[in-house]
């Protein structure tokens, strides 16, 4: 078991199992997102409210829901850099935090465009998820902001990690804060009590969507991990002997 | 073989002797309080020059102005709490002092409060008046602002420890600290709104105080940490 840690934690190891495991995550993940498109605009039938607009959830909703679970890849990554001393982890928090901001990016130009047609404008100020969402993008930047500010790389993963921790006792009020005000935005309606409140022709596009979504974000960080490791361990032999070596592989 | 007894102050005393220290600091150099009150009254008298002298208007934007303008001048304090002892080198010494760090921590953070977080609240019923909010909010508009700045001193404390000594600090310390500071924004602002239209708003005052007993709590040690980290 800690054999197995102490392996992955070596970067030559991780850079292999991780170039390894890639294609098993984004190869099922843009199925299911082929899928859940083809199902979420043709299969599933109208909304009686709201016709067609509703389509753009089987969008907003995974990039949202990836928006903050990407901050909780990052804090939990960063937080155990910070305790444990790892350097892979601080690699994973780094490059976390812009797929994260493009999710969050993502969630609120989703959710614009559908709050045009739904609440007549492109912006709500009287909603706090568009709110919480949008100090979760801050939040990214800040993280980013700080990173890019400090140039010993050592000392910008700390600083920075000691940033996505505090950061995330937001996530939560952010979650929350649906409850906590009153708004025009939507009830949940995909977990609560008794089930989901959805129609499962409608539900199952989205389900794989979220699924599909979450599959390519492992792939995509996967990808951003392995050049990040590179690039953190440019001067050291493994890496010039795969460069060096005829397949350019290890 | 036991360690050496420690036999110095403790913690108590620590925490008092760091407090003393930076009211008498503050004393002797009044400055650096009484900048950013005249910026929290300048910042409420721009809004009514830029929007208009409207009576109802400003009743109606009052808690709202004061509020921002609250959270700009503590983040503007908020810049010179380790500047001074970086550039001296007083934070070498308080990071290798025996005492723990995180306990130095909340002394800067309560000697912090008490110079720019205390003012603001003591200034704002004057401010509040002068945009005709209504009397029986002006207790809540200064309980939220008591327990809402506490927070914003803890939590800035954080974004300081983490940009002290960077060249670029201080726009980037607004970029750290403010996406955090907006829950206690959110809450007091619509906490005071709500208590001048009459609504329940005790909901408010509950989670300032809630989230000013957890930054207590909690953000010392992130503060120590991150003062370890930048003087690495």
């Amino acid at each position: 078991m800690w054999t197995f840690f102490h392996k992955l934690a070596s970067p030559p190891h991780f850079y292999r199992l991780a170039r390894a495991l890639t294609p098993w995550f984004s190869v099922p993940g843009y199925l299911l997102i082929a899928y859940g498109t083809f199902a979420g605009l043709f299969l599933a039938p109208p909304d009686y409210q709201q016709g067609d607009a509703y389509r753009i959830i089987y969008v907003h909703v995974p990039a949202a829901y990836l928006s903050m679970m990407a901050y909780m890849v990052m804090a939990i990554a960063g937080g155990i850099g910070l305790v444990w001393r790892m350097k892979l982890a601080h690699a994973v928090a780094a490059s976390a935090a812009p797929i994260g901001a493009s999710f969050t990016f993502l969630a609120l130009l989703t959710g614009s465009v559908w709050g045009r047609p739904m609440w007549g404008t492109w912006w709500e100020w009287g909603d706090p998820r568009l709110m919480s969402e949008l100090i979760l993008l801050f939040l990214y930047f800040g993280y980013m902001a700080l990173r890019s500010a400090i140039d010993d790389t050592a000392k910008a993963d700390k600083a920075s990690a000691v940033l996505a921790v505090v950061g995330a006792v937001n996530v939560p009020v952010i979650h929350y804060s649906v409850e906590w005000w009153s708004s025009l935005h939507q009830g949940p309606t995909l977990v609560r009590e008794g089930g989901p409140a959805m129609d499962t022709a409608m539900l199952y596009p989205l389900l794989a969507m979220i699924l599909g979504f979450t599959l390519v974000f492992a792939s995509l960080l996967l990808r951003r991990v392995r050049a990040e490791v590179l690039h953190r361990e440019r001067r050291t032999r493994w890496v010039r002997e795969m460069v060096l070596s005829p397949d350019g592989k290890l | 073989m036991s360690a050496p007894e420690y036999t110095g102050p403790g913690l108590l005393a620590g925490l008092a002797g760091m407090i003393h220290r930076d009211l008498l600091l503050v004393w002797k150099r009044p400055g650096d309080a009484l900048n950013p009150l005249f910026f929290f009254a300048m910042v409420c008298t721009l809004f009514p020059l830029a929007t208009g002298p409207s009576v109802e208007q400003l009743a109606f934007a009052g808690p709202g102005v004061l509020w921002v303008a609250a959270l700009l001048a503590t983040l503007l304090s908020l810049n010179n709490l380790f500047l001074g002892d970086f550039d001296d080198g007083s934070l070498e010494q308080l990071l290798l002092s025996p005492q723990p760090l995180a306990i130095l921590a909340l002394g800067k953070s309560v000697a912090h409060w008490l110079t720019s977080g205390l003012p603001l609240v003591i200034l704002s019923p004057l401010l509040a008046m002068a945009y005709r909010m209504p009397v029986d909010t002006i207790g809540v508009l200064m309980v939220t602002l008591a327990l809402g700045t506490i927070s914003l001193s803890l939590l800035g404390s954080v974004g300081a420890a983490l940009t002290v000594g960077l060249h670029r600090g201080t726009a980037l310390l607004s970029l750290l600290a403010l996406p955090l500071a907006m829950p206690v924004l959110i809450f007091g602002a619509r906490t005071v709104s709500l208590a001048a239209a009459g609504d329940v708003y005790s909901m408010g005052v509950f989670a300032l105080g809630a989230y000013a007993v957890a930054t207590v709590s909690l953000a010392p040690f992130a503060t120590a940490a991150a003062l370890r980290i930048s003087n690495e």
